[in-house]
């Protein structure tokens, strides 16, 4: 399988560590080759889109030229960096006017972007060109059960719709069944958690995030997985305070999609960043080491 | 208690609002609008927001300028894009959410009290100078931006456990061609002018 460049993007570096440390050990478990962006620079999120529109596209501009020079796609797992790589991916590659001009001064600075580069989640990467029957295949600890919510937010799904159902994606659904898990229906896994607003609007944070926990809870699962930093620290951060102002049972642990992979791919339990959960696993791991007896 | 008028009368209207947005956001359908609701519906925010998607794409197709501008619809976008994906008319209700945004931001209208824009705006401040983004030091520098010091403490508790978990860095991330970086800010900035 060719090489793909890695874009961790600031928050798999910081807050979201333990979803880097569980996706390298699975791509290496996969085998699939992959290598940081070398001196990537942020993606710039929702917040440079909402202030500056050419410096915005510049910067993604930059990334992705990095990477075309090894003639590699990029894997962007934080669904942030993902769409706004994506997003100006497309208009990098659009007629629009300005367009051409910041790719003339992305050539000026060295940096020139020819739009050969692809930007790829790994759900998508699993789920269409590795295939689902590859990686079942090397699952050597079956999650036998372990009930599991799939969240996927917003922005893997929305709104590009060419790779998964924007309103109920099931992608990752499949991937958890794959692993052995049971996958939970849930409704609202496409619902948003606010993203970068919950973490500056109380009110915002407790609202939006109790109906995702809630529903999870009401259909039986033992845990949620989530693609994206934003979403797992949502809702595994406002917890404490969701109990407290509504009085309900919403406690769930929150973990990283590929920390559950890694799990099943037979990965030793501390190499895949589980010390980093703030909410206590004691629960799911009872369920898991007694092989889903009640 | 001050009393002021609460109608706007046709001779303030911009009528240049919508072709300028349509032009700034690349969305000409926003004229396709039937007003049919799907987006406000579809809104995981619209409790929170002072006008509605709905109202907000009705206001800037007839003009309101200012109250478009002032309001806080747009910085409570959280840019789920569920109306944009549902939107009958194909309306790209985000998009045009980020260019309204934008228009605050340059007419210095933007609600300068709220946490949103000044998040956005210290982040761009500080990519553009980095390269990077530093978790902790751009919510240190929003609340010094807001002037707003009971904010942080309101945060201590989830400080702590990411500090107990390893995952509060105080470090200041930084690229190492910020010499490239700020040539192409500086070429595409100076370009849109």
């Amino acid at each position: 399988m060719k090489e793909y460049a890695y874009y961790p993007g600031c928050s798999l570096k910081a807050g979201s560590k333990h979803y880097e440390e569980s996706l390298l050990p699975v791509f290496k478990a996969i085998g699939v080759p992959m290598k940081e962006l070398d001196d990537w620079n942020c993606c710039g999120a929702t917040a440079y889109f909402s202030v500056d529109e050419s410096m915005a596209e510049a910067i993604c501009g930059r990334n992705l030229s990095i990477a075309e020079q090894d003639g590699r796609d990029i894997i962007a797992p934080c669904a942030g960096c993902y769409l706004t790589m994506k997003k100006s991916n497309a208009f990098l590659g659009s007629s629009h006017a300005k367009a051409k001009k910041i790719l003339t001064e992305l050539k000026n600075a060295g940096c020139e972007y020819k739009g050969t580069v692809d930007v790829i989640h790994p759900v998508q990467l699993f789920t269409d060109d590795v295939g689902l029957d590859a990686i079942k295949a090397k699952v050597t600890n079956p999650l036998k059960g372990l009930k599991v919510a799939s969240y996927y937010g917003c922005q893997l799904v929305r709104p590009y719709t060419d790779f998964d159902d924007p309103d109920y994606p099931t992608s990752m659904d499949a991937l958890m069944e794959a692993m052995g898990a049971e996958a939970v229906d849930y409704p609202v896994k496409a619902r948003c958690c606010g993203g970068s607003l919950a973490g500056v609007l109380d009110d915002v944070a407790t609202g939006l995030n109790r109906v995702l926990l809630r529903e999870a809870k009401r259909n039986g699962a033992d845990v949620i997985v989530t693609l994206c930093p934003l979403c797992q620290f949502n809702l595994e951060m406002n917890q404490n305070k969701i109990i407290k102002k509504y009085k309900e049972d919403i406690k769930l642990p929150i973990l990283y999609f590929t920390q559950l992979m890694g799990l099943a791919l037979g990965i030793a339990r501390e190499d895949l960043g589980f010390s980093r959960s703030v909410i206590s696993l004691d629960t799911m791991w009872a369920k898991l080491s007694n092989g889903g007896a009640k | 208690m001050e009393i002021h008028r609460k109608i706007i009368f046709e001779g303030e209207l911009d009528k240049n609002f919508l072709s300028e947005i349509k032009a700034k956001s690349y969305s000409e359908e926003i004229n396709r609008c039937i007003q049919c609701g799907t987006c406000s519906s579809s809104c995981p925010m619209a409790e929170y927001m002072d006008y509605s998607p709905r109202k907000i794409i009705a206001m800037v197709k007839h003009g309101f300028k200012d109250d478009v501008l002032k309001s806080f619809t747009p910085w409570l976008c959280a840019s789920c894009y569920s109306c944009q994906v549902r939107c009958p008319s194909q309306i790209k209700i985000t998009d045009v959410m980020y260019c309204l945004r934008r228009e605050a931001v340059e007419a210095g209208a933007y609600p300068s009290k709220m946490p949103v824009p000044a998040l956005a705006q210290e982040m761009h401040k500080l990519i553009a100078k980095n390269g990077r983004n530093s978790e902790l030091w751009l919510v240190v520098k929003m609340y010094l931006r807001l002037k707003d010091f009971i904010g942080p403490l309101k945060m201590a508790g989830t400080g702590i456990d990411l500090m107990r978990t390893g995952r509060l860095s105080l470090k200041m991330e930084k690229i190492k061609n910020t010499k490239q970086l700020h040539t192409l800010l500086k070429a595409v900035s100076e370009e849109a002018k």
